[in-house]
């Protein structure tokens, strides 16, 4: 059905870009100023262009550029395409997390030794993350839909498959049968999503 | 030896100069106050006191260790190991507490004594629950911020600072973000720490409180010491500035 491999991408990007979009933000606020710089290009050009559009320059691109044979790389290009392109959004959302954080938080912290580090992932982060959770949640339901995105590099996935079996059968219920699964899918992640909001309301 | 002994420091934001060529000392055991007027700087002199600012002049020293100074135009900051050691000779308590929002009231206090100055736990709640008894909150151990009081949270906010036992504590406005009604019991909890012998230097708007606990009162107007002595030097003092400031609270 095709249902798995849409799973299977999604874990997969979900389990990449939530840590690779920390390593962008920081690359974002970076005090070096190439690197900042650099790093706001390429969040500009991931968000300011189409998935779709990028999926296929990552699957096309080495065999255009170098004559690399991509016989057996067409789910890395997948992976590395949409989390890269995840990491982007997720970066720009922890960074408005983070600058939401009051300075006090941080000048109680150093007035009670905790080093740098201690200060982060202690005092800001958990903090950050109950922030972000809303917006990380829109994220993660659009991933969801957008894992249909990779039919255009003719990877077999379960929009891929309802559309070949629409196309024989010349009928609309495989795409009916798909949207009731994404649906289905984007439910349980909602769900689940509100349980990690619930654990978090013990404070505001 | 002086506790604290700030010398000739100065501070500027902006080109605004905040504090001009500002000199004080305190003496272990002595509860200073600092008065005056918004903007006159006293609140920037606890922030450098602290290193929460860095000076644009002159020097701060803790026991007779230098902790910042500048020369030539050079900042030079202790770093490392003696930068811990000489921070851990002062606490802080801010006029809007920041505390932890996520850590319930007992781990707000414990967590720096036990992870930072790695004291054992048994210890540390032990003396945490002493604290919390002083401050009148043994009932409040396993709150939350947000479920309590602004004048509940700022007695927090004492014992936190309590709890990794400073040898001076630095007050900024403790009580300008309470309710009136609030104020006392804060006001009160200061003053008992006073019988601790414990070494306090307090910014307040509170002229009562500020003449009753000090031992000194240093009046600070535009970024210079206007005036400096025993509490009844100070309010009785025929000082022209003293005078119009405090009229406008009597008024």
């Amino acid at each position: 059905m095709g249902f798995g491999q849409s799973c299977l991408i999604f874990a997969l990007t979900l389990l990449f870009s939530l840590p690779l979009g920390m390593v962008v933000y920081f690359g974002r606020v970076s005090r070096i100023k190439p690197v900042s710089w650099l790093v706001k290009i390429y969040i500009s050009i991931m968000r300011g262009t189409p998935l779709m559009l990028q999926l296929l320059i990552w699957y096309f691109g080495p065999f255009y550029l170098w004559k690399m044979n991509i016989g057996g790389y067409k789910f890395t290009a997948i992976i590395l395409g949409c989390s890269l392109n995840y990491a982007a959004y997720f970066a720009e959302i922890y960074r408005s997390g983070i600058e939401s954080i009051p300075k006090g938080q941080y000048e109680a912290a150093q007035l009670l030794g905790y080093g740098k580090s201690q200060t982060f992932l202690k005092i800001i982060l958990p903090q950050v993350i109950k922030i972000v959770l809303p917006s990380v949640t829109n994220e993660v339901i659009t991933l969801v839909k957008d894992t249909s995105l990779v039919y255009s590099v003719s990877y077999i996935e379960m929009f891929a498959v309802a559309k070949q079996i629409a196309a024989a059968q010349t009928t609309v219920l495989p795409f009916v049968i798909a949207g009731g699964f994404y649906y289905i899918f984007n439910f349980v992640v909602a769900w689940v999503m509100e349980l990690f909001e619930k654990k978090l309301d013990y404070y505001h | 030896m002086s506790l604290l002994e700030m010398k000739h420091i100065r501070k500027s934001f902006d080109g605004l100069e905040v504090l001009k060529d500002i000199s004080i000392s305190v003496k272990e055991g002595e509860i200073l106050s600092i008065i005056g007027p918004s903007g006159s700087g006293k609140s920037t002199l606890l922030r450098c006191a602290t290193m929460l600012e860095k000076i644009d002049g002159g020097e701060i020293s803790y026991l007779g260790e230098v902790a910042a100074s500048v020369k030539d135009g050079k900042e030079l900051y202790v770093k490392g190991e003696k930068r811990k050691q000489i921070s851990s000779y002062f606490g802080l308590v801010f006029q809007n507490f920041n505390l932890f929002p996520h850590y319930s009231v007992m781990k707000n206090i414990t967590d720096a004594p036990i992870h930072v100055q790695k004291r054992p736990r048994a210890e540390v709640y032990e003396e945490a629950r002493a604290l919390l008894k002083k401050m009148g909150l043994e009932d409040k151990e396993n709150a939350y911020p947000c479920q309590l009081s602004g004048g509940q949270c700022q007695r927090v906010a004492i014992a936190r600072a309590l709890a990794l036992n400073p040898k001076i504590l630095f007050f900024d406005e403790p009580t300008s973000a309470l309710d009136p009604e609030l104020t006392g019991e804060v006001l009160r909890v200061i003053k008992s720490l006073a019988d601790l012998k414990i070494t306090m230097v307090i910014v307040t708007h509170e002229m009562a409180f500020a003449r009753d606990i000090s031992d000194r009162i240093i009046f600070m107007d535009k970024g210079v010491v206007a005036l400096e002595g025993t509490p009844q030097e100070v309010f009785g003092a025929e000082h022209a500035r003293m005078q119009e400031f405090l009229g406008k609270f009597n008024a």
